[in-house]
């Protein structure tokens, strides 16, 4: 049995419909969201990695590195603003920031 | 070649085991530490299919900085997570059906590509372990071929930096703190003052 490229194509679904998946559950928890958008971004990873080791080309995992390098700075920014937020208004709930509704 | 596949099965259950705990744990803090559990599976996963600087480079950034700088804003806030967690379930229905849809979706088109055509990518039946060294095959393209997007994620990180720093920067009032520049200036003229004190008087 051999594990080949639709195998890590399948699981990077799989991870990538649970990132939304909770993305749709934790409407209450900020926190919750943003680390099912990392969970996205891994999925994302999985995929280009395998594209890049099974066509045996490395500009798969460059792509990668920045895609991570964006996560990191995504993360960073995100939590800044939580913590301001929770600051300014003691609560992370998606459904209290309405605050720029027009 | 059966090891191999006994260790993608392996820890490919252990990524999408942790990613549902990822979004059903009922403490964010049990969220974070199975987040950190995929990282490092899937690091072990991208060694499998030779990756290793990748795989280094996600341990290190993502559990290294950016898992516990999680780690650090849960503990930091302090939210009452049980109240948190209400209407939990009313949006279950509806999410496991898209979510349903979703995956069944890309499945799909992840299987049938390689059926129905073959002749617009060809690619190998096994990982490419040709190349001996990973990090210098990445370094070889990374700076030469792809160098200005690499200066432009340094700058992505910087902006992120000062952006981060920005937003929670606060002054308090009633913090004591020491200004150097108003230290350094002081003169003696400023601070020492010669009285003259009358007898039996004192000063005022």
């Amino acid at each position: 049995m051999i594990i080949s490229l639709e195998h890590y194509l399948i699981l990077g679904a799989i991870v990538f419909t649970l990132g939304v998946l909770g993305i749709f559950l934790n409407k209450k928890n900020v926190i919750i969201i943003l680390m099912s958008i990392e969970l996205i971004l891994l999925s994302v990873n999985i995929n280009l990695v395998a594209f890049s080791s099974y066509l045996g080309e490395i500009s798969g995992q460059i792509f990668s590195m920045f895609v991570l390098t964006v996560a990191a700075a995504e993360a960073a920014i995100g939590l800044a603003i939580l913590v301001v937020f929770f600051r300014h208004n003691g609560t992370i709930s998606v459904e209290d920031i309405n605050k720029m509704k027009g | 070649m059966f090891i191999f596949s006994v260790i993608f099965y392996f820890f490919a259950f252990i990524i999408v085991a942790s990613s549902i705990m990822v979004i059903s744990s009922r403490d964010p803090i049990h969220s974070v530490l199975y987040l950190i559990l995929s990282f490092v599976t899937s690091a072990i996963l991208f060694v499998t299919l030779g990756a290793e600087f990748l795989a280094m480079i996600l341990i290190v950034v993502y559990v290294g900085a950016v898992a516990v700088l999680f780690l650090f804003v849960v503990m930091m806030l302090d939210i009452n997570f049980v109240k948190i967690k209400e209407g939990f379930l009313s949006y279950l229905p509806i999410a496991l059906l898209i979510s349903a849809c979703l995956v069944t979706e890309l499945i799909i088109i992840f299987i049938s590509k390689n059926k129905l055509l073959p002749e617009i990518v060809n690619y190998s039946d096994l990982p490419d372990f040709s190349s001996k060294s990973n990090t210098k095959d990445i370094g070889n393209v990374l700076y030469t071929d792809y160098f200005y997007l690499f200066q432009i994620s340094g700058l992505i990180l910087l902006v992120a930096m000062i952006g981060s720093i920005v937003l929670t920067l606060r002054t308090r009032p009633g913090v004591k703190k020491q200004n150097i520049a108003e230290q350094v200036f002081v003169s003696t003229k400023s601070r020492i003052i010669k009285k003259k004190v009358p007898l039996r008087k004192g000063i005022k």
